[in-house]
């Protein structure tokens, strides 16, 4: 038998494919296979069989009509989270961007306040956040709840802003707007923690001589920001909003909803189907956002 | 009259220009320190909402009983006590519970570092066919949420198999839930937490790097293994650095594999903590809300010290390899 002799390019080619075998294999068996097996659990009725497996049968599209048309809460749930987070994305952007900014600049004990601003990611546990609303709700429910009233806490107080606004006859929509993200502003603030710093390495990352340029060109630091700053940060804003996206989405009620379906009412095919139409819905909002964004997007290179 | 007279020698003043410096530059002047103090207050409100709650936790985890029941108490407790803490501690079963979460988190993110490396890798230097499409499959796992794929990912560690293997030898499917192994296996095929993620931070910082290096060690005969381990994954420590912190940190807090495969725990802090509260109510028969939630708060500094201390001491280098690390790109 002949040797051939593999080229350059084909041994390339193969080192290439060995690098991403791993990945590849698991992408192939658990992220393709089990998207597959979604789909075909979320098609049909799915009853569990004696060895600890589960039999499958045919039923169309009858668990798809039941979420969103007899489930007595997924579809008000699950309208609700998708306004939810059409509501916080903006601001989660705008808000990450604007501290990004303000942190990039150099100031005394810049340092601490970079640590700070990461602290909610590591308080971002679920576990964490689980277990304080766990205890509060015992207050508020037990005879202590009386307590809490009279001690007062430490939290906005927004009823003269919102006077104020309604006084200067704003629209009745921008103020309700306004008022639910500030008593949400920890959540918000606890959500936008990767994206300030995602915006803050773009920011380092561009290069100074553009700003000295404008500056003897006699720019005003306005001018600077719209025409040097948010384009050359702007591809990181679709990342973002990816992000935004997804993060929170993650940990919206949707999913809740479709894990106790699987797991404390074990209806697989109701769940699967369940989880497919908020995937798609995301999907769907992703492209339409990232079309909208990449209209707009400078790309420096 | 008085009027017209003052607006004459305001007109007057400022034809002068070297008045009209002196005011610009105060104004600047003054400008400057407004938006400094702007800045300041903005940062400091911020920090103060991210530091609020944790403060109050602090600070009632020290309370003694009868402080938590005391209106009059702010802050600093009369009776300062480190018994709750000393109770959350041992209902946590705190240091084996964090020895073993420790080993399973280094472990992890050292596996999830290799694997998305050698696939970010990979995909910036080499061609082979249809790597585009590939590329947009790993774009695909960051976006998709995997609860999507949480059924059949339990179904097949609750029956796992190996083309049939495990049952030829052993009869039936091994059942590998309550255990980590379904995290291990996931994230050594490169689809555990976030791998998509790093993958492409792997990707992005690789292709930033000159490809003369690679060309040198060819031209030396190291293998393409030896130039990927001992060269290129350490320049890319930034990277490195960064990915590390990240799955340490999303590891540690993750509550999502954690539940779906019912790992036990005994040997998760989470989990552990979740349990806290019914395990005070019923173990200890502490019945009163406002007392078990000083144990809850205890337990909660418990959790989170660990990881803050974790990111405390790489933070400095984290910070600087962030720019160079790829997630802009």
């Amino acid at each position: 038998m002949r040797h051939k002799r593999l080229t350059l390019k084909q041994k390339g080619a193969i080192s290439g494919l060995l690098f991403i075998t791993p990945w590849l294999i698991g992408f192939l068996v658990y992220y393709l296979g089990s998207l597959v097996l979604t789909t075909k659990f979320a098609l049909s009725d799915v009853s569990f069989a004696e060895t600890g497996g589960v039999v499958t049968k045919f039923a169309g599209l009858k668990n798809f009509k039941y979420a969103l048309l007899e489930h007595g809460t997924f579809n008000q749930i699950f309208v609700n989270s998708i306004t939810d987070i059409l509501i916080d994305v903006p601001f989660i952007i705008f808000f990450s961007l604007f501290i990004a900014i303000l942190l990039n600049s150099r100031f005394k004990g810049r340092g601490l306040v970079r640590v700070i601003f990461f602290i909610p990611i590591l308080l971002g546990s679920g576990a964490i956040t689980d277990t304080l609303n766990l205890a509060t709700q015992n207050i508020q429910a037990g005879a202590a709840g009386m307590m809490t009233d009279l001690v007062p806490t430490a939290g906005v107080n927004v009823d003269f802003i919102v006077d104020v606004m309604m006084d200067l006859g704003l629209p009745d929509k921008l103020v309700d707007y306004v008022v639910e993200l500030v008593g949400r502003i920890f959540d918000i603030v606890r959500a936008s923690s990767v994206q300030i710093i995602i915006f803050l390495a773009a920011l380092q990352s561009i290069p100074p001589a553009l700003y000295e340029v404008s500056k003897i060109e006699g720019a005003t630091s306005y001018e600077t920001f719209w025409k040097i700053t948010f384009p050359m940060v702007s591809p990181l804003i679709v990342t973002n909003v990816v992000y935004t996206i997804v993060d929170s989405f993650v940990n919206s009620e949707v999913v809740e909803t479709a894990y106790d379906t699987a797991f404390t009412m074990y209806n697989y095919g109701l769940s699967s189907a369940m989880s497919l139409i908020s995937t798609i819905a995301v999907s769907l909002i992703l492209v339409a956002i990232c079309w909208l964004i990449s209209k707009i997007t400078f790309y420096h290179n | 009259m008085k009027i017209q007279n003052a607006r004459l020698r305001w007109n007057e003043f400022m034809s002068d220009s070297v008045n009209r410096n002196k005011i610009s530059k105060y104004s600047h002047k003054a400008k400057s320190w407004l938006l400094t103090i702007f800045k300041m207050l903005i940062l400091i409100g911020i920090s103060f909402i991210i530091l609020g709650p944790i403060i109050n936790m602090i600070s009632e985890s020290f309370f003694s009983p009868a402080d938590a029941y005391n209106p009059s108490v702010f802050l600093f407790p009369y009776e300062p006590t480190v018994s709750n803490y000393s109770l959350a501690a041992a209902r946590l079963n705190y240091w084996k519970t964090l020895g073993s979460t420790g080993i399973y988190i280094v472990t992890l993110s050292i596996i999830q570092i290799l694997i998305t490396a050698m696939a970010g890798y990979g995909f910036a230097r080499f061609d082979f066919p249809f790597k585009k499409l590939l590329f947009a499959c790993v774009i695909i796992t960051i976006v998709l949420p995997t609860h999507t794929i949480m059924l059949p990912l339990y179904q097949s560690f609750r029956n796992f198999d190996v083309f049939g293997l495990i049952k030829l030898f052993t009869g039936e499917h091994a059942n590998l839930l309550q255990t980590t192994t379904p995290v291990y296996i996931l994230t050594m095929f490169g689809t555990g937490l976030r791998s998509g993620l790093y993958i492409y931070i792997f990707r992005q910082f690789f292709r930033g790097l000159p490809k003369e290096i690679e060309e040198a060690a060819f031209i030396d005969g190291a293998s393409t293994w030896y130039t990927f381990s001992r060269i290129m994954l350490v320049n890319a420590m930034p990277s490195v650095l960064t990915v590390f912190v990240f799955s340490m940190v999303w590891q540690y807090n993750d509550m999502f594999y954690v539940r779906l495969f019912s790992i036990p725990s005994s040997q998760n802090m989470s989990l552990s903590l979740q349990s806290l509260p019914a395990n005070v109510q019923f173990l200890d028969q502490i019945r009163d809300p406002i007392i078990a939630q000083i144990y809850t708060y205890a337990g909660v500094i418990l959790t989170i010290v660990p990881i803050l201390l974790f990111y405390l001491i790489v933070q400095r280098y984290f910070m600087e390899s962030l720019e160079r690390s790829g997630i802009v790109g």
